[in-house]
């Protein structure tokens, strides 16, 4: 099967729905099938990837760590669209350092946040062959 | 259902899997791995996978495909225990199912 | 290569549409379900980002949406095209990809 380019498109803030957490886990699972996996984090899904989150408070687990382990399941392209931070008063250091490790380049360290603008993230979107919407 | 341990009563899944993940510890550990149909008696190589996972956990909050585990138990503990083999030899009913409930996690997330 | 884009919640209560709309691109197409056909209505708050993305995009409204919700075809913003159901499964037929904006 040839591969295809795989967008996972994140436009809610957590806990408050379920939408981010069951992203998250279909991004987990899908990764299996080894395709060209992105992560796009837009409007309110930007809140998803934010330092600090502790929602033990609510009784809910912490599944912001998960994103971390991202890089482990090669999905190394998280897109973040610039206008949507700013539109919240957020800046990219509000944003939790998730990284991958870089096979071809003696396993260094490197982010696999790229921060976007608004038409960048449009044309992401239309080089995709499909969309997962959450 | 629930697997009783020094007189106390632990709640497991339909599988065996721990309910509560702060019920576990090394006892719960050692006497699901002697309750299967054939009992296995942890060594230091299990424990060793057995840890690390917690580690794992503690850290990401999932419990890694096998795929991920393998490779990250290449590179953390080396490359001869980076294998599929070597898990399996440890953990024949899979590496991820069997380790991830001795170690007192959820089943790894799409593991079937 | 073309997106038919699928918005299903009100523009008044979310902003699904606009974010659709500001990510759509040239040549690809809108359909409005479910309560974001309310969006489409003539002098609605939204009517003027529907009309500035109909230079680049077609955008249609699903007739069982609007009818269900008391909305005859002839308020909405000129230009706008209403298809049936049958019609939504052509333009899913059309373009080779979707995206849902929920």
């Amino acid at each position: 099967m040839a591969v295809k380019k795989f967008m996972y498109v994140n436009r809610k803030a957590p806990y408050g729905t379920v939408y981010a957490l069951e992203s998250l886990e279909v991004v987990l699972i899908a990764a299996a099938f080894e395709q060209e996996v992105t992560l796009a984090f837009l409007d309110d899904g930007v809140y998803q990837i934010v330092r600090n989150q502790n929602p033990k408070l609510l009784g809910m687990k912490n599944f912001s760590s998960t994103y971390k382990a991202l890089g482990d399941y090669d999905i190394k392209q998280l897109y973040v669209e610039r206008e949507s931070l700013i539109e919240r008063g957020l800046t990219e250091d509000d944003l939790m350092d998730i990284t991958y490790e870089d096979e071809g380049d003696d396993w260094a360290e490197k982010s696999s946040l790229t921060i976007v603008s608004r038409a960048e993230m449009a044309a992401l979107m239309a080089a995709q062959d499909v969309m997962f919407s959450f | 259902m629930a697997l009783e341990i020094g007189g106390k009563n632990i709640a497991t899944d339909e599988e065996g899997y721990l309910e509560n993940l702060t019920d576990w510890t090394p006892e719960i550990a050692s006497a699901m791995a002697l309750a299967e149909e054939q009992p296995v008696t942890l060594t230091d190589e299990h424990w060793e996978i057995i840890n690390f996972l917690r580690e794992y956990y503690e850290e990401y909050q999932i419990a890694p495909a096998v795929r991920v585990l393998t490779k990250a138990v290449g590179k953390r503990l080396g490359a001869d225990k980076g294998t599929s083999k070597y898990l399996y030899s440890l953990f024949p009913y899979g590496p991820g199912k069997q380790a991830c409930k001795y170690a007192g996690l959820p089943k790894p997330t799409g593991c079937v | 290569m073309s997106m038919l884009h699928i918005v299903n919640k009100s523009p008044f209560e979310r902003n699904a549409l606009a974010s659709c709309l500001s990510h759509a691109s040239k040549g690809d197409a809108v359909l409005l379900i479910e309560d974001a056909v309310l969006g489409a209505v003539a002098g609605s708050q939204v009517a003027h980002l529907l009309l500035s993305a109909l230079a680049t995009q077609a955008i249609y409204v699903l007739s069982e949406d609007l009818a269900a919700r008391g909305m005859e075809p002839n308020r909405l913003v000129k230009g706008l095209q209403v298809v049936d159901y049958s019609g939504f499964v052509d333009l899913t037929v059309q373009h080779d990809k979707n995206q849902s904006w929920l």
